[in-house]
């Protein structure tokens, strides 16, 4: 194993994000007070509570799910894209690197980016709301297990475009959509019984639901089956991965 | 003869829109010596490169590094390996220490401060360590590509056109450094546009078009080879036309009349020029001086790729 190039890349990508912190880190966690100005405060004093929670501290899961999501596949994307673009990649694919110790790097440094952003909404959540976690341990294991598969799905939308417009694509036109519609702001339960059902076709409401479990024992699907969901989406992500990145798939010629 | 440092055995690339870019390339580099790869554009020269790095997946053939097969044994042969692309491609927002550093790490070096400290200082980019490359000028990003290219100490340096878009002096001073990671023990293969550039640097030579090696000699060799030497005589008096009795010498008369042109071959025992002198003083042909001239790298080169 190549401990010193995990480093370097991992090393290098998070030093990007402490030197763009206003990007990186102020613009999240501005954007999230917002979201709990209107949301929480606007909608809040109409909707006061969903199974029993407030919705002011209901919304709190879904919108560090939504920074997550966002961030993870943004922070995997760019962090290889970047290099493709200015063909700066010539080194990594001639560097002494395996495709494991590539993703250690990469993806290890777009989680954690999205952890630290996760872990900071979650504080700016608690000068709002007064926030419980039921159970912090399983809380975490989310957090790490949403942020390590979506930034894996990030560097394989990064490994995919091959234009800045393709990179902007999958997180506009399907994760955001995804998301809003995972159960972020309301419980699938709040909709008709048909739409219910198609929600339930969306994994995201799977990782939001869990989520949400691990604070208030409250969710719209089972543990287990959230669990599962992220396991199966983590390791679809780490094949495809494996696979782009041992046969040169739009890196090589 | 020692192990070659560089060994490619029948290698093709065929991209995939069915331009066959390398067709069956041998070649063999030994270690310490400085090879310079010639070609046109398009000749094939950066496809190679590619395929020993390891950016090109080659279609078949095979390559060893000190010995080793860079698929099998990618780790030891790719650490062995720095390459310096034609492109300027440089992480334009990092400031050049890091980048430096970051290059080490990625081939699985230790940090090492000093050694680090000593490429920049060589390059002259070590009061540049903390500024962005962005800030830099394009001779200054050419070297911060070879200090990255150099920091994790390879055996076998692939230089391709690293004086391009590079001043004169720059460039001159850039050859001082390749001939003293010459004297370290590195290996050095280059490409290049400018032959002036092999012709000064290389200790052989190979010349690739249209993806197969032509040729590939001692510069030396290659220019008494393929060159020719001109014995050029200037007259005392002007000559309306050669005398019959020196038509087995095939000169050549120069418009004005005042030189004969001698072209002989420099590699052969008897050039005959003794001869040519006396044949010429025998019908009362003088002159008043007499100098030679070969051909160029550049001219051979030019006839290689023209066959």
């Amino acid at each position: 194993m190549n401990f010193y190039a995990i480093r370097a890349i991992y090393n290098f990508e998070m030093a990007r994000m402490w030197r763009t912190m206003a990007e990186s880190i102020a613009s999240p966690v501005i954007t999230t007070t917002l979201y709990f100005v209107v949301f929480g405060a606007a909608i809040g004093s109409r909707i006061t509570e969903i199974d029993g929670i407030s919705y002011g501290a209901f919304i709190v899961p879904g919108l560090i799910m939504l920074s997550i999501l966002n961030e993870s596949t943004a922070n995997g994307s760019f962090g290889i894209y970047m290099p493709k673009f200015t063909g700066t990649i010539y080194e990594l694919l001639s560097a002494p690197v395996s495709y494991i110790e590539i993703l250690l790097g990469y993806v290890g440094a777009a989680a954690t980016k999205s952890m630290i952003l996760g872990i900071l909404i979650l504080i700016t959540a608690s000068f709002f709301i007064p926030l419980e976690i039921k159970h912090p341990v399983l809380m975490f294991v989310f957090l790490v297990l949403t942020s390590i598969s979506f930034s894996m799905f990030g560097f394989l939308i990064g490994l995919w475009a091959d234009s800045w417009e393709k990179l902007q694509i999958v997180p506009m036109l399907i994760i955001t959509p995804l998301i809003f519609l995972g159960g972020s702001f309301y419980s699938i339960y709040m909709l008709p019984p048909f739409w219910q059902k198609v929600s339930l076709l969306n994994p995201v409401v799977y990782l939001i639901s869990g989520f949400r479990w691990s604070f208030y024992e409250k969710s719209d699907v089972s543990l287990t089956v959230s669990l599962v969901m992220i396991s199966v989406f983590l390791v679809t992500c780490l094949l495809l991965t494996r696979w782009t990145l041992k046969t040169g798939y739009r890196l090589k010629s | 003869m020692s192990k070659p440092i560089l060994s490619v055995k029948n290698l093709n690339k065929t991209y995939a829109g069915g331009f066959q870019a390398l067709k069956n390339i041998d070649l063999e580099i030994q270690k310490g010596e400085i090879f310079a790869l010639l070609g046109p554009n398009g000749a094939g020269k950066t496809t190679l490169i590619g395929c020993v790095c390891g950016v090109v997946n080659p279609t078949s053939g095979d390559i060893l590094v000190d010995g080793h097969n860079i698929k099998e044994d990618f780790r030891l042969t790719r650490k062995l390996i720095g390459l310096v692309p034609q492109e300027l491609t440089v992480e334009m927002f990092e400031p050049v220490l890091d980048t430096v550093n970051f290059s080490r790490g990625l081939f699985g070096m230790a940090p090492e401060a000093t050694h680090i400290e000593n490429i920049l200082k060589k390059l002259a980019l070590w009061e540049k360590r903390n500024n962005r490359i962005m800030t830099l000028s394009g001779g200054m990003k050419r070297r911060v590509m070879i200090a990255k290219a150099l920091s994790h100490e390879p055996q076998l340096l692939f230089l391709d056109e690293p004086t391009a878009g590079v001043d004169v002096e720059l460039r001159r001073d850039m050859w001082d450094q390749v001939k003293e990671l010459q004297e370290l023990g590195v290996t050095i293969i280059l490409t290049t546009h400018y032959i002036e550039e092999a012709e000064e640097m290389a200790d052989r030579i190979g010349v690739i078009n249209k993806g197969e090696i032509i040729v590939t000699e001692n510069k030396n060799k290659l220019m008494q080879k393929f060159g020719r030497k001109e014995l050029i005589l200037d007259l005392n008096e002007k000559l309306d036309k050669l005398p019959e009795s020196l038509s087995q010498w095939n000169l050549e008369l120069n418009s004005t009349g005042e030189h004969i042109k001698y072209i002989y071959d420099s590699t052969k025992e008897e050039n005959g020029i003794s001869q040519l002198l006396s044949d010429l003083c025998a019908v009362d042909i003088t002159f008043k001086d007499v100098h030679t001239d070969q051909s160029t790298l550049e001219e051979i080169f030019i006839q290689l790729v023209k066959r």
